[in-house]
Formats: C-alpha cells, sequence, structure tokens
C-alpha cells in the first residue's frame, strides 16, 4: 500500500489490460474467498467459548454455529467455483471504466488519506482533518490545484463543524482549535 | 374513511413552516446529490444520513422522504445526459433517453421522466397509503414464528431470485448474517465475535455499515478505475413538453406505474424486473405508430415508461418496509437504518407503535413528490451542470461527507476506522461481484430473525413444532419451496427467454449498426 512511487504523477492510462485478463483463474477471488472462510471459522471457533443461559432454547451459540458454518461451506464452493474458471462481473458506473488495469496505488493513497483522518481527528480536530482529508484526497485523485483544494477543504471542515454545533448541537472534536472555532 | 383522516392529520404535521422547510431542503439535498455521477440513491440517502442527527424523528423522516425521491429523481437525470446508467435501475431509462438527449430532445426527455415520476410516486404513495394500513393492521397479530418465517423468506428472494449468481446473492447474505453477530449477546450479555475490541459491544452500527458500504466502498472502487477522458455531458434548456409528447406518455406513465408498484411492494422486486418490463411492453405496443421515432432512435415511450415503474416500485418498497419491516432495496435498507438510528424497531407493529410519525411521513412523500416537481422543473439546467464536477474534488467530497457522518454519529475515532474496513469490504464485493442488498439485509435482519426465533421457542419451551404453529408461517414456507424450486422447474421448460442484459446487448447492437 504504502510503496507508491512518489515520482509517478497521475500514472497516465496504464497499457490498456487485455479486456478484464481474458482466461485463468481468478486469484485474487480465491483469496477473498479465504478470508471469508476465515472469518466464518473464527465466528464459529468464538462461540465455542459462549456459556449457554438458562431457560434460552436456542442459546448463544446457535447462531453463529449456522452463520459461521455456513459461511465456510460457501467460501469452499467459490474456491471450488473459481478454480473452475468462475469469474466475477465487476460493477460498472458511471465513471468506471473497467477496461483499465485498477489504479492500486491510488486506492493506497487514497485509504492512507482516511487512516490519517482517523489517528489524528481527536488531536486535531475535525475543522483541520476534515480540510487535509478533502485535499489530500483530491491530490490523490489527480487534482493538481493543491491551494484551491486546502482552502475549500478547511471551508468545508469548518462549516460542517459549525453546522453541526450550531444547528443539529453535535459537538465535534474541536482539537488543537479548541477557543478559536 | 379512517384513512383519510389519518392521512389528513399527516398532513398538517407535515405541512408545519417547519417541517415544510426540513422538506425543501431533503429534496434539494437529495436531488443534489443523486445528480452527482457516480452517487446512485442509496448512496445519496447514507451520504445524507448524518445531516438529521441532531432533528427530532418526525423532522427527520419528513427531510428523508424528500432525499428518498430527490435521490430517485437525481439518478435518471445523470442517467439520460451521460451515456451510461449508474444503478441497475436506470439501465432501461438510459436506453432511449440517451438517444432522445444526443437527437436534441433533452429538455422532452427529461420533462417526461420528471412528470413521470411525479404521477407514478403520487399514484405509488397513494398505493402505500391504502395497502400498508390494513397489511400492518394484519401483520401485528402474526406471532414471531410467523415473522422468523417471513424475514427467511425474503432472505432467500433476496439472494437467490434476484441476482446473476446464487452463490453470490448467499456469500453476500452470510457476510451481512456474520457482520450483524458482532456485539453482546441479546440474550446472555457475552461478547461475540467482537476481535477483543470493547468497542464493538454495542454491535456494529448499520449507519457506519451504510456509509462505509455505499459511499466509501463505491468511491475507492470508482477510483481505482476512473474513467481518464469524462463522459460527454448533453447540454439541457428548461425541460418541457409539446402536446405530441403528452399524448405519447401518459399511457406508458400509467403502465409504469402499474407495473412498477406490484414489483416494488412484493418483496421480490427491486426496480430492474418491472423497468425491463415497462421497456418491453412499450417497444411492442410502438410498433404500430407511424412517423415516429422508432425505438432506439429515442421514442420518448422508452423514457416515460421505465422511469414511471421505477419511481412506482420506490413507492411500492414502502409497504413492505413500513408494514413488516424488510427492506427489499438497498435505498429502502438505508431508510430502514435511518429509522432503527432513532431506536424504533422497524416490524408489524411500527405503524401502530407510532402512528403519527408513520402518517407524517406518508404525507411529506406526497408534498416531498409535489414539491420535486415543482423545483426541479427549472433547475434543470443547473443540475445538469452538475455532471461537469471535476471528478478528484467529487470523489475527496464523497470521502469527506462519508468520514463526517461516521465521526459525527458518535464523536468516537473508532467509529471513522470501521468507516474504513467497510470501505474495503464494499470495494471487495465490487471487484468480486457480491450484490450489496443480500449483504445489507443480512446485517439488519439477522438480530432481528435471532430474538424472534428466541421468543418462538420461548414459548413453545424449546420445541421446534414452535415455529410452525402458525398458519402463515407454514404458508410462507410452501412460498420458500416453490421459489427455491420453480426456477429449477423454469430453467427446464424454457431455457431460453429474454433477458434484461439480451436486450441492453441487442440495442447496443443496433447502436452500433446505425453509429458505423
Amino acid at each position: 500500500m504504502s510503496t507508491s512511487s512518489p515520482e509517478a504523477p497521475t500514472p497516465a492510462p496504464e497499457t490498456t489490460a487485455a479486456p478484464a485478463a481474458s482466461r485463468g483463474v481468478d486469484v485474487g477471488q480465491i483469496v477473498f474467498a479465504v478470508v471469508l472462510g476465515v472469518a466464518g471459522a473464527y465466528v464459529v471457533l468464538d462461540a465455542t467459548t459462549l456459556n449457554i443461559g438458562f431457560a434460552d432454547p436456542v442459546g448463544p451459540r446457535l447462531f453463529p454455529y449456522v452463520i459461521g458454518g455456513v459461511l465456510i461451506v460457501l467460501s469452499v464452493v467459490w474456491i471450488v467455483a473459481t478454480l473452475r474458471g468462475d469469474r466475477a462481473e465487476p460493477e460498472e458506473g458511471e465513471d468506471v471504466d473497467l477496461d483499465q488495469r485498477p489504479d492500486f496505488a491510488l486506492v493506497g493513497k487514497l485509504a492512507a488519506v482516511l487512516v490519517a483522518n482517523v489517528l489524528l481527528v481527536d488531536v486535531l480536530g475535525w475543522a483541520v482533518t476534515g480540510g487535509l482529508l478533502f485535499a489530500g484526497a483530491a491530490w490523490a485523485l489527480g487534482s493538481r490545484t493543491l491551494v484551491r483544494d486546502l482552502l475549500v477543504g478547511v471551508a468545508l471542515a469548518v462549516l460542517s463543524w459549525y453546522f453541526f454545533y450550531v444547528a443539529l448541537g453535535v459537538p465535534l472534536s474541536p482539537g488543537i482549535l479548541d477557543g478559536i472555532l | 374513511m379512517e384513512t383519510l383522516s389519518l392521512l389528513g392529520g399527516g398532513l398538517l404535521d407535515a405541512l408545519t413552516p417547519m417541517n415544510l422547510a426540513w422538506a425543501i431542503i431533503g429534496v434539494l439535498l437529495g436531488t443534489f446529490v443523486g445528480v452527482l455521477p457516480g452517487v446512485g440513491p442509496a448512496m445519496a440517502v447514507a451520504l445524507l444520513l448524518p445531516v438529521t442527527y441532531g432533528l427530532d424523528v418526525t423532522s427527520a423522516l419528513i427531510m428523508f422522504a424528500g432525499i428518498y425521491y430527490g435521490g430517485m429523481y437525481g439518478g435518471s437525470t445523470t442517467s439520460i445526459l451521460l451515456n451510461t446508467p449508474g444503478e441497475s435501475a436506470s439501465v432501461m431509462t438510459a436506453l432511449e433517453g440517451n438517444k432522445m438527449a444526443k437527437a436534441g430532445r433533452a429538455a422532452q426527455a427529461l420533462a417526461t421522466a420528471a412528470i413521470g415520476s411525479f404521477v407514478a410516486g403520487t399514484l405509488g404513495t397513494l398505493g402505500v397509503i391504502f395497502f400498508a394500513p390494513p397489511l400492518a393492521e394484519f401483520a401485528v397479530q402474526i406471532g414471531a414464528p410467523s415473522y422468523f418465517a417471513i424475514m427467511l423468506l425474503s432472505m432467500v428472494l433476496v439472494s437467490a431470485v434476484l441476482g446473476a449468481s446464487k452463490l453470490r446473492g448467499f456469500l453476500g447474505l452470510f457476510i451481512g448474517l456474520a457482520i450483524g453477530l458482532v456485539g453482546l449477546d441479546g440474550s446472555t450479555a457475552q461478547p461475540r465475535a467482537m476481535l477483543g475490541l470493547n468497542q464493538l459491544a454495542e454491535g456494529i452500527d448499520i449507519v457506519v455499515v451504510a456509509v462505509g458500504l455505499f459511499a466509501v466502498g463505491e468511491a475507492l472502487w470508482t477510483a481505482a478505475h476512473l474513467r481518464r477522458r469524462p463522459l460527454q455531458v448533453i447540454p439541457v434548456g428548461r425541460p418541457w413538453m409539446g402536446k405530441e409528447d403528452w399524448r405519447r406518455s401518459w399511457k406508458p406513465w400509467l403502465r409504469g406505474t402499474a407495473l412498477g408498484f406490484p414489483f416494488g411492494a412484493v418483496p421480490a422486486g427491486g426496480a430492474e424486473t418491472p423497468t425491463f418490463l415497462s421497456y418491453v411492453t412499450e417497444r411492442k405496443l410502438a410498433k404500430g405508430g407511424a412517423g415516429r421515432e422508432k425505438f432506439g432512435d429515442g421514442a420518448i415511450e422508452g423514457v416515460a415508461g421505465p422511469e414511471a415503474a421505477n419511481n412506482a416500485s420506490a413507492a411500492g418498497t414502502l409497504v413492505p418496509l413500513l408494514a413488516l419491516g424488510l427492506p427489499v432495496t438497498a435505498t429502502s435498507a438505508v431508510m430502514l437504518a435511518a429509522i432503527q438510528g432513532y431506536g424504533i424497531t422497524p416490524g408489524p407493529t411500527l405503524m401502530t407503535d407510532q402512528p403519527d410519525l408513520i402518517w407524517a411521513l406518508l404525507a411529506s412523500l406526497l408534498i416531498g413528490n409535489a414539491l420535486l416537481l415543482v423545483l426541479n422543473l427549472p433547475l434543470a439546467p443547473l443540475w445538469a451542470k452538475l455532471l461537469r464536477i471535476p471528478r478528484p474534488q467529487l470523489y475527496a467530497g464523497i470521502l469527506f461527507f462519508a468520514s463526517l457522518g461516521a465521526y459525527a454519529f458518535r464523536q468516537q475515532p473508532f467509529d471513522v476506522a470501521l468507516l474504513v474496513v467497510f470501505g474495503a469490504l464494499g470495494y471487495a464485493i465490487r471487484r468480486f461481484g457480491i450484490p450489496v442488498l443480500p449483504l445489507i439485509l443480512g446485517v439488519i435482519l439477522g438480530p432481528l430473525m435471532e430474538s424472534k426465533l428466541r421468543e418462538a421457542l420461548d414459548l413453545s419451551s424449546g420445541d421446534l413444532g414452535g415455529l410452525f404453529n402458525e398458519p402463515i408461517a407454514l404458508i410462507v414456507y410452501a412460498i420458500i419451496v416453490v421459489v427455491v424450486v420453480a426456477p429449477l422447474v423454469w430453467s427446464r421448460v424454457a431455457p431460453r427467454t429474454a433477458t434484461p442484459s439480451a436486450v441492453v446487448e441487442d440495442a447496443a447492437k443496433d447502436r452500433q449498426e446505425v453509429g458505423s
């Protein structure tokens, strides 16, 4: 995720990959199926530690057992289907061009911006991190008007802070601007 | 008529200046967000959830009524003026709508869509007003076993019947059910599937799941595949229709409404089937007429019918939503999440427990629908400008408002972290073609189902027969069997029938032929 080379400005249309990688086994799908299977196993194992209550014919274990169990079965079925050539039909959209190779560096940058907001929002306050979030995400997505994005972001963040505080009575974290806002 | 007096009371509640203002804000915000390219109605509602946090329940629901219809209307504007539809329900509208726009008839296409939406939305809402109360009255009497069976039915329908792949439908459902398990167990208060995180004790909030899946997931997915050369936007003036357009539109509107409402009201529909059926019907009926644009060159009937069907089915989905607490589309699932956010338990008792609330909501749906028409016909050129919004700022804005929503909910950075996790899940399910509706349904209905099962078996002291001791439950189980078995038989009998995708391919072929 963090290996995005800084010198690569908006990766130019990466040699338009062959339409959705013509054939072969979808390895990513197997990985995701395994993750789901592991999640199912966790749900089942976690449920074995629960105590059965009194006067409760169902008990806290039944649902996790069924849900986790079915999840494991489904993931195995899916892995087998994938090995036999099952492929996903990825979702389309107005701004989605599926003929392009997915730009993981960009997704990584966006994730980094989102996580930075999570870590800093209580320290710096929403008015600051919200602005940085907007400008950072726009920058990652290829905008090169950083100053304008920062101004817009800070304006959005400060306005939303006041909107929540004044109109809705929800105090968002003021952070370092405590007393100023 | 009791219904009329209740509706009158609802209208009085909804027409106070304050509530009317919320309805107007809701319609404007809903349309604004819904028009944005890449933002469907479900995402529009999810993104706008936090705006209602500080409001009292009635005002919030009134605003939601506006957001709901506004978001739908915005989506159809986008699909007419851009060449690709944003969500599956708009596919059929886009087929003819975009061709009309290209032929210089964008104003008429938008007008027939807007007026058709109004007609269908109003008739559909009236349908809800007359069907939901008797259904709810009947529903209060049903016990836990039947309610359990009905939830099972809606899960099976949504996972197995809708969507292309049953396997993926059930994968989505069980991912959702697993998410619904997280938190303290309802009867013994023991931590379940919490990964040792105490912040998860109250369970994962459905709002965070919805915003993560619909907004963050969609934004990340689109960012990864962002179209390098943006789509061409067709400029448009103020929508209007000539006499001939009216003459050709009114029947498709009514037919579309008649098709859409039942499909929305039965928990099997969504908007895809009725919009498809409406398109096919109009195309067949239009064959006779001479001297008009044919289907494939931008026939106004092909916009009027599917768009009415789309809106009527959106209204229809409110019947199971309000009467039974069952969401049957992604958008209504988010609406349900919003209602749950106010500590109101969705389900058969909703209409009897909160009659004032529900009638104010129904009344404001009518008002919101009228406002939509009044406000949006003049504003259409402005909305069209939104389609040119630069994509980096658009998706940055979506991430900004999604994070704001998750954070404002409880002012916990932990919720924003959860949002990112569900954003990643949202990316994954788009990549692997797993439908989002069964997933969100699993999150909402899973915990409810467990408590109903406990209730049912508690009454029968653990005897499994307690699940089958109500006639309604038995009927519902019979329907489940039919629903699961019928498609298997049907595929033997009629191996090749027209599917929506086949028609879209046909139309694409037509387009190529015209273009070459």
